[in-house]
């Protein structure tokens, strides 16, 4: 992974030295609340219903043992004793003291960690697939990339004070695992017809309130010009986009206010001007970029011998068979797996992490994973790199620290949003909806059976558990100061993303678990051998589920 | 005898720019020695009656009035509200010894690509000056966009102005005050 030379360090120090005098200013009353704001955010701290939160960036999702034993002894200093994943890869504290945010980024500081531009109107930390380097449909490594955008977005300048967040996602795969469609900007490693390295570029993806996805506005975009590229496209939306209203004031209003093509137009004048300048990742630079990623000293084993020891031990377990049907994941080179510790068994808030568990996750990555980990937009967390020969054994002792429960892809695998219980913005609770529907769909074979089925479930329309791209989606509504909860059927976050469509009136809290229910038996008494819900969904529609969903009571 | 030119009709973005008695040039306190003329005051101006000295213009004003204050360039300055953009005043910029860009909130960014445009694309020298209600914690991006003027007019001590124009000490990207990005700088060494 990419490693701080004196430069970071410095940098991030002075960073850190910033906002301690910008906090101390701020409690001498110097600095005035409506100041203070963007400073604060833009080091990762919101101030929210019952205390600040803290989100702590996990560039693209990568993290080292050293730097998860840091969290967990940050949440036990500093916190309640625990943490949680996000939808964008990085980590939240739920209950730091504003007095004490300087000391925990020093802290952090210390591990090559901060919380820089986690928050605020700036460009936020760059998120790309969770099985970057090692899976079989990659065409190219992303993480060299992104690590080249994250120098490059990081205390940029010109881009302090956007009209609104800015994200940008990247993928190097056939697969899409890192939602680039629901980006501000979605990159797509591409080659083209002479086997020359490039990028697909997409603009004016997003969620909130107006739910879009981006749209290709370049091709192919030679290598060397990303930086340039990128600068172009966030110098145009820092110049028109709105201002005047906050809820449209993202790129995607921009582009489809101007149109695709005329956005396309101005990025490209803009960036003819600045191409061939400082920004042009030079061979050197990429080299350099990629020395940081190198591939971890595999052993190497003989095709099919990790299967015949897995095929032994599965056929004696049935749940060592299950969990590794859905926790794990093929790796390109043979004798190894990559696994998936799921954050999520029923009770405990999708993402959710005590300190113990981020050390024991800190052991496990060292143990079986070259002693690195990746956070996933799902809000679980892999170790990229386990021999196939080690995972019996790293299954129980994932069992014993409870990542095992073998949901990954399921439907008790949601994605879900702190909402109510924490968040000020919130119109309703999420997560006891989704504990209530973990509850009632928890036996594991019915789950099976339903295959893959992302649920995701945000408390308001700001959409932070993504409910407009999972295949159902949830969202909290508040009606007459009640909490209500919306429901949309047909989201992707795939290379073929699409957005839910609104099933109809809301339902009450209690009403959710029932509803789910309905909405799963017209999947299956309608289902084709081998579709998953989002397939027979394509195929038959809204109507359906809407007419079981609303039926009156013969 | 010219015409006397309309009052400006562009409409100010927010609230229009002040203009402190003392300011920070090039790192160090200093006496203002210019004045600024807001967007759409009462009077009609024309060359005729435009004060005599230093004065910054709205650039929609100045637009109007260029030919005919060739004689007094060295005393004409302009500023642009924060809906104007770098190229609407990029190929003049030769002829004026300072160009000042707005913050009608602080929050309002456009005046960090105003800079940065203005010292890498048109090549302009002059002063860049931040008018309007940017913040203390502005000046290092400011500095770093091109700015050698800060025209504060909030109630924080300007000597504690200059202290944040350090903030840091490097950078990751190019900008004004670095030509070459640290990826680069660092695959050459």
């Amino acid at each position: 992974m990419y490693r701080y030379d004196e430069q970071d360090h410095k940098l991030v120090r002075e960073r850190v030295a910033q906002f301690r005098g910008q906090t101390e200013r701020y409690l001498a009353g110097e600095l005035k609340e409506e100041e203070f704001l963007p400073l604060r955010l833009q080091n990762g701290l919101y101030v929210q219903r019952l205390a600040p939160m803290l989100r702590i960036a996990v560039p693209y999702g990568l993290m080292n043992s050293a730097q998860l034993r840091r969290l967990a002894h940050i949440t036990r200093k500093y916190d309640k004793g625990y943490a949680h994943f996000t939808t964008r890869q990085n980590v939240q504290l739920n209950w730091p003291n504003l007095e004490d945010v300087p000391d925990i980024l020093a802290e952090l500081a210390e591990v090559e960690m901060h919380a820089v531009q986690t928050s605020g109107n700036c460009i936020r930390n760059t998120t790309t697939d969770q099985f970057a380097g090692v899976a079989r449909d990659e065409l190219i490594d992303p993480r060299p990339y992104c690590e080249l955008i994250r120098q490059w977005s990081t205390f940029h300048p010109e881009f302090a004070f956007l009209p609104r967040k800015f994200k940008i996602a990247v993928c190097g795969a056939d697969e899409d695992r890192a939602a680039i469609r629901a980006h501000d900007i979605g990159v797509q490693i591409v080659k083209n017809d002479q086997g020359e390295t490039g990028f697909q570029v997409l603009v004016g993806g997003g969620l909130g309130r107006t739910p879009i996805l981006g749209v290709a506005i370049r091709d192919f975009l030679p290598e060397t010009h990303l930086l340039s590229y990128l600068e172009a496209i966030v110098r145009v939306y820092n110049q028109l986009g709105r201002r005047d209203n906050k809820f449209k004031a993202r790129i995607k209003i921009l582009v489809k206010a101007m149109g695709p093509e005329a956005f396309a137009e101005r990025v490209e004048a803009e960036w003819e001007k600045i191409k061939d300048g400082a920004d042009q990742l030079t061979p050197e630079a990429i080299e350099w970029a990629k020395r940081f990623f190198p591939e971890p000293e595999y052993k190497s084993i003989s095709n099919g011998h990790g299967e015949a020891v897995l095929r032994d031990q599965a056929g004696a377990d049935k749940a060592f068979t299950r969990w590794l049907e859905r926790n794990t994941f093929p790796h390109r080179v043979n004798g190894y797996q990559a696994v998936t510790l799921s954050t999520k068994p029923t009770g405990i808030p999708p993402g959710d992490v005590t300190d113990r568990q981020l050390e024991a996750i800190a052991d496990l990555a060292d143990k079986y994973s070259f002693g690195e980990v990746r956070v996933t937009h799902e809000q679980n967390v892999v170790l990229a790199d386990v021999e196939q020969e080690k995972l019996f054994e790293l299954w129980q002792e994932a069992r014993k620290n409870g990542f095992a429960t073998p949901n990954i892809g399921t439907l008790t695998d949601m994605i879900c949003c702190p909402g109510g219980d924490y968040c000020s913005l919130a119109n309703a609770k999420s997560i006891p909806v989704a504990e209530a529907i973990q509850r009632k769909f928890d036996d594991l074979d019915f789950l099976y059976d339903l295959g893959d089925l992302d649920l995701n479930i945000s408390g308001c329309m700001n959409a932070c558990g993504h409910h407009h791209i999972g295949h159902i989606g949830i969202l909290g509504v508040d009606k007459k100061g009640e909490e209500f909860y919306q429901v949309q059927l047909g989201g992707s976050s795939n290379e073929k993303a699409s957005l839910g469509k609104v099933l109809g009136p809301s339902f009450s809290r209690d009403e959710m678990p029932a509803t789910i229910g309905k909405i799963l038996d017209v999947f299956v008494e309608n289902r084709q051998p081998e579709e998953f819900f989002i397939d027979t969904y394509n195929r038959i529609g809204l109507q359906p589920f809407k007419e079981r969903v609303y039926a009156k009571a013969s | 005898m010219p015409k006397p030119a309309k009052p400006s009709v562009k409409k100010p973005v927010g609230e229009q720019p002040e203009n402190p008695a003392k300011l920070i040039l090039n790192g160090a306190v200093a006496d203002n020695e210019w004045n600024l003329l807001p967007l759409g005051g009462e009077e009609e101006i024309s060359s005729e009656n435009l004060s005599p000295g230093k004065v910054i213009l709205p650039l929609s004003l100045w637009l109007e009035l260029r030919e005919q204050l060739q004689d007094r360039k060295d005393e004409i300055g302009v500023w642009l509200d924060s809906d104007e953009t770098a190229d609407l005043v990029g190929d003049y910029a030769a002829e004026l010894p300072l160009i000042a860009a707005h913050f009608p909130l602080f929050t309002d960014g456009r005046a960090f690509t105003v800079g940065r445009l203005l010292r890498e694309r048109y090549g302009y020298t002059g002063e860049v000056r931040a008018v309007g209600n940017f913040i203390r914690d502005q000046l290092t991006y400011l500095t770093r966009c091109g700015f050698n003027a800060f025209a504060y007019q909030g109630d924080q001590p300007l000597e504690g102005l200059l202290e944040s124009t350090g903030d840091f000490t490097d950078s990751y990207q190019a900008a004004v005050d670095q030509p070459l990005p640290i990826f680069r700088r660092r695959a050459l060494a």
